[in-house]
Order: structure tokens, then C-alpha cells, then sequence
């Protein structure tokens, strides 16, 4: 070890109760924003991982219709000012094989399906209840919306004559797997469907509404031979799906929305309270700085006449100053480490005592390394940074007024 | 006539001036050209009435502090434009200090604040270090206490380890302001033999400030500083 860290080592330990309450101090400031950044980033993990359980990163939609003026009126015709905005019938992706094809080339995506969605009703004896049908191609589509991880009873199978059910549709239309169902398309088109399996989304209206049959027996039911209403897509980047969206749109000439697009409020959500984080942060850091910087101009006092002596037997300015910008980052460094211990164990703690009703855990844990790297050297850059006003007055200390005290 | 810096002597002064707050209405002369030499192996007291300039001088001897006006040659180089790391490191090898208080760091062992002179010029400690320190303790006669904490040794033994300090580097100079000002008789005793010692068997060269007669007596020659002059050696 050099002269400075072996110096910077022992004046610490020597006035170790001092050290002993600054180390406290950035380790409590550390301990709250690793408590407060695990947490956080568990919860928006969860939270978006909730979100996208259901639904494609991005989905690629037919254009809507929208009214045309009318050109060429002959003269004395006057029409009212009022165009009525025109229904949305069931309509297919032009050229849909194509625009699937050329996806699936690109390196940002991962998984390229197609979907059918129409409007039903599933009817058994006198119940019946209106569905949501999406047709599917099951290989694919299970790795954007992983159904088979939520199927309580049967097999994720579908053959043209299947259909997987919610486990809330299977009770109000007491079905279970292998009975079976009617389902009877806007189209009027009637099909005789069994119950292949039933899933629990943890969501009664999804539960209820929610319904999976083979691309084809959605195409037939929605009157959409060879058509599909919707390319479903997942991205590898979870968080450049707008990114990878607006290429989609630019390259295909098809509109495509991100989740990002569609669930805006949850994004906004989620960045206020990042900024609020942020925020929190900056001010504990300033704390952290405070706290330092006050511990090392008091100590530059007590140890002027060590410093005086230092400097007669021939240390530099430079060396006494890396000696006090040391202290700063042993002290910043060792806080940060003891906070990263400290709020990793208090989220510990509060994961596993404040549970759902159930006893199941509130969300799962998800804490990554570079969290400790990153408060680690932020506190030491802090440190260093809060000891650079004592150190330079350490430095420029005169030797003959130093050691006189 | 050959110049003081021609002449081979560790310290030369020519015409040494030192004001205080120069340049203000204040302003306080409290060297008034002091020319002075020391030979090599020379054990010189420097005596002079509380607040004649003693300590002033002696800080620009040691390189602490600068001349207003005047040259100081160590060993022949002119010190008067050199720059601080240029001093500090002329310091470092060439000038050894004891004061009347050892001022040893507390945060170190007896045997560590002897190895701090060679540590700063070095950075890293080494075991040669180590072994040269536990030799000037010997000589000292305080191997059992090496690695005991400064602050637990006597005032003595304290004044011992700072001596021992200040020859780490086996400087041509020690300087030493009122050594012995501290302790008791039996201990001041000690202590300036050991000085004595490390001038008789080293060629050290020394500058003794003190107060004590008896101790002037005793060493080879006086200088007397007296309102900011030197007057001549008083034998």
C-alpha cells in the first residue's frame, strides 16, 4: 500500500468513533435508495411484466375506414355539412403473408404471429355469454401470451374443433375440459367446439371473456377466409418497442402500436415515479456529501499539527491531498457498501413479512448487481467530490502555522 | 575572497531578510540580514532572548517558510527559486527537525513514524525501511517499544523516537528547536546525547535553538540572535 492509503487507513481507524457515525450515516442514506431502487424496479417489473401477460409487444392493425368526400358534384347538389364517421366492419391485413414474411427477417423482433379476433357467443343448454374468439396459431402465439403457464386443467392443444377457455366462462357455463360448447359468430355461423383446457389469467373479466380456437376455425366463424385481423409481435428490447414500431409502419405501410402507445398512463406512471426517485436520490446524496465533507474539515483541524508535521518531513501538497480525497472515498465506499447490505436485507425483510391475503408474495424480487456497483461508486465519486474543499485546505496548509497549531 | 557558497558548507545565509505582512502599514521586520554558514559536522547552539527571531530563522533554515529578501544555499544550491516540490523534496533528504514537542503521529507506531521520512519519499514501505528504523530505535535504546503506539511512550522516549525520525534519511542538517525543552533533567540529559551521538558518530551537522546555558555550553559554538540580528558566536 502507498503512503496515502496507509495514512488515509489510519487516521480513519484512529478517530473511529467519528468514522464509525459518518459510515452509519451514508450507509443509512445508501441502505434507503437501495431499499427504495430494489423495490421500485421489482414493482415496475412486475407491473409491466402484469401488462404484457396478455397482450403483444407490438400488434399491427387493418386501417380504419374513414369517409371519403365525394368528388365531382354536379351543380344545384348540396349536401349537409355532416360526414358520419363509417363502421368498422371485421376487416383483414392486406397482403398480410407478406408483411409476416418480411418481419419475421428483422433481428429486433422475436416472434411474429398472426390472430383473428371476432365478437361471440359461447352457448351451452339455455346460458350463454358473450366471448372474445382469437384464432390462433398456438406455437407461436404462446410465446408472446404464454397461456400454457396458466392452464389449470387439460392440454394447450388446438385442433380446428378446440377451444381453451377462462376458468370464470367454464363455471358460469359449467363446462370443464372435454365437454362441449357452441359458438356462434356475429356471421351467424355456428360451431360445435370442445374444451380442450382452461386457464386462469388471475383476471375475472379476462377469465370470462377470454377465448383461444385455431387461426382457421376463427377465420370460418369470422367469415374471414384466408384473412387475419391483427399481427401480434414481441420485440427483444422490451422498452424499444415504439422504436421497432415506427420502423415496422415506416418499412411495411401498415400502422403498427406499441404497448408503450397503447398503455401511455402506465408509462406516464411509471416515469413520474421514477422522477420522484431521482429526486429522493439527489437529496440523499447531497446529504452523503454534507456529512463527509463536515467529518473531514473537522478532522483537517484536529490533525493540522500531524499534517504540519507530515509536510516538514517532506510530503507534498499532493500527497496530503490524496490522503483527505482517500478518506472521502473510504468513507463514501465503505458507507455504501454497509447501505447496500443494510437495504438489501430491510427488503428482505419486508418481502417476506408483508404478503398478499393469500401468503403469497407481494412481487418477485428482482435485484440486479449493477445496482450495488452503481450506488458503490456513486457514493465513493461523492465522497471524493465532498473531501475535495478539506483536502485542498489540508494541501495549502502552511507547516510553520500547523505545526505552532 | 571566495563567496560563502563556494566555501563547501551545508548552509550558507547571505543577507537574510524575513517582514511579516510586507506591504502593509504593519508590516514587521524580524530579520534584519543575517549572514551565517555552518560546516559540515559542526554541533552549533543558537540562543537569543524570547521573540529576537530565533524560531523565524530557524523556519527558513528548515525551509518552512521563505526569506523576504536574502539567499539560503543548502549544500551550495541556491533554494531561492526553487518551487514548493523542489523544497519539499530538498527537505525530505537533506533537513532533519526536532522540536520541543516530538509531534510523533498518534495514528502510528514508535518504529512507523521513524520509516515516515523514507515512506514519503518512496511511497511504498519495504523491509529495508523497517530494518533501518529498528535500528535508529536500538540506537536509541528503545527496540522494546518499536512497535508500541507513539502516543503511549514517555515524553522522553517520545523526544528519542522524533531524533531517531530525523535521522531516517541520515540528513546533513538536523535542526532542533528547544529538544530538551520539555523534559526533565535525567531525560534532557539523554536526549542530548543522543544528539551528540548522532553528531560525533554520523557527521551530522546540527542547529540546536535553546535557552539552556548549561546546554549551549556544550556544544561546539553559539550563535546569538538578538532583535533580529546575529550577533557574533558568544564563544
Amino acid at each position: 500500500m502507498p503512503f496515502e492509503c496507509i495514512t488515509a487507513l489510519r487516521f480513519l481507524k484512529e478517530g473511529r468513533m467519528q468514522t464509525l457515525a459518518i459510515v452509519s450515516g451514508v450507509a443509512i442514506g445508501v441502505g434507503v435508495i437501495v431499499f427504495m431502487s430494489a423495490m421500485l424496479t421489482s414493482l415496475q417489473g412486475n407491473f409491466v411484466k402484469r401488462v404484457l401477460m396478455a397482450q403483444a409487444h407490438i400488434q399491427i392493425l387493418p386501417p380504419e375506414e374513414s369517409a371519403r368526400p365525394l368528388r365531382g358534384l354536379a351543380s344545384g347538389i348540396i349536401y349537409a355539412n355532416v360526414i358520419q364517421r363509417p363502421t368498422q366492419r371485421l376487416r383483414s391485413i392486406d397482403q398480410w403473408q407478406t408483411i409476416i414474411a418480411q418481419l419475421r427477417r428483422r433481428a429486433d423482433i422475436a416472434v411474429v404471429t398472426p390472430t383473428v379476433s371476432a365478437a361471440a357467443l359461447a352457448v351451452r343448454g339455455n346460458a350463454s355469454r358473450s366471448i372474445t374468439l382469437t384464432g390462433i396459431d398456438g406455437d407461436d402465439y404462446f410465446r408472446i401470451v404464454r397461456i400454457p403457464e396458466y392452464i389449470t386443467a387439460g392440454e394447450p392443444r388446438l385442433t380446428s374443433n378446440d377451444i381453451i377457455i377462462g376458468s370464470e366462462l367454464a363455471r358460469q357455463l359449467g363446462v370443464s375440459v372435454g365437454d362441449k360448447l357452441n359458438v356462434i359468430a356475429a356471421s351467424s355461423t355456428t360451431r360445435s367446439l370442445t374444451v380442450s383446457a382452461v386457464f386462469d389469467l388471475g383476471n375475472k373479466g379476462a377469465n370470462e371473456r377470454s377465448t383461444f380456437v385455431a387461426l382457421r376455425t376463427a377465420q370460418s366463424l369470422a367469415a374471414l377466409n384466408g384473412g387475419v385481423t391483427s399481427i401480434d409481435m414481441t420485440v427483444h428490447d422490451l422498452y424499444a418497442a415504439e422504436v421497432v414500431a415506427q420502423s415496422v409502419s415506416a418499412s411495411t405501410g401498415v400502422k403498427a402500436e406499441s404497448w408503450i402507445v397503447t398503455n401511455a398512463q402506465l408509462f406516464s406512471t411509471l416515469s413520474a415515479q421514477e422522477m420522484s426517485f431521482t429526486t429522493i436520490q439527489g437529496f440523499v446524496a447531497l446529504s452523503v456529501a454534507f456529512g463527509v465533507a463536515s467529518v473531514l474539515i473537522v478532522s483537517v483541524i484536529q490533525r493540522s499539527q500531524d499534517i504540519g508535521i507530515l509536510r516538514a518531513m517532506g510530503a507534498t501538497q499532493y500527497q496530503m491531498l490524496r490522503v483527505f480525497l482517500l478518506q472521502g472515498a473510504i468513507l463514501g465506499g465503505l458507507g455504501a457498501a454497509a447501505g447496500s447490505a443494510l437495504g438489501i436485507g430491510a427488503l428482505s425483510v419486508f418481502h417476506a413479512v408483508v404478503r398478499l391475503q393469500d401468503g403469497s408474495e407481494l412481487f418477485p424480487l428482482s435485484v440486479r448487481a449493477s445496482l450495488f456497483v452503481w450506488s458503490i461508486s456513486l457514493a465513493t465519486i461523492t465522497g471524493v467530490v465532498a473531501a475535495a474543499l478539506p483536502a485542498v485546505t489540508a494541501a495549502r496548509l502552511d507547516p510553520v502555522d500547523a505545526i505552532r497549531g | 575572497m571566495r563567496s560563502v557558497a563556494e566555501s563547501g558548507h551545508i548552509l550558507t545565509l547571505e543577507q537574510v531578510t524575513k517582514t511579516y505582512a510586507l506591504g502593509r502599514p504593519n508590516a514587521l521586520e524580524v530579520l534584519h540580514g543575517i549572514d551565517m554558514a555552518l560546516d559540515r559536522g559542526e554541533f552549533v547552539a543558537l540562543v537569543g532572548p524570547s521573540g529576537s527571531g530565533k524560531s523565524t530563522l530557524l523556519n527558513i533554515i528548515g525551509l518552512l517558510d521563505r526569506p523576504t529578501t536574502g539567499r539560503l544555499l543548502i549544500r551550495g544550491a541556491d533554494t531561492s527559486a526553487m518551487n514548493d516540490a523542489a523544497l519539499t523534496a530538498l527537505r525530505n533528504e537533506s533537513i532533519g527537525f526536532v522540536f520541543q514537542q516530538s509531534y510523533l503521529l498518534s495514528a502510528f507506531s514508535a518504529i512507523e513514524n521513524v520509516m515516515m521520512p523514507m515512506l514519503l519519499k518512496h511511497e511504498f514501505p519495504t523491509e529495508a525501511m523497517r530494518t533501518r528504523a529498528g535500528e535508529l530505535l536500538a540506537d536509541m535504546g528503545l527496540s522494546a517499544w518499536a512497535d508500541h503506539p507513539a502516543s503511549n511512550l514517555s515524553g522522553g522516549q517520545q523526544q528519542r523516537v522524533a531524533i531517531a525520525r530525523a535521522l531516517a534519511m541520515s540528513p546533513a542538517l538536523i535542526l532542533a528547536d528547544e529538544p530538551t525543552g520539555n523534559l526533565d533533567t535525567h531525560s534532557a540529559d539523554s536526549v542530548f546525547e543522543m544528539l551528540k551521538k548522532a553528531n560525533t558518530e554520523l557527521g551530522t551537522t546540527f542547529l540546536i535553538v535553546t535557552h539552556n546555558e548549561a546546554l549551549a555550553e556544550r556544544c561546539d559554538r553559539t550563535l546569538e540572535v538578538v532583535d533580529g540580528q546575529l550577533t557574533s558566536a558568544v564563544h
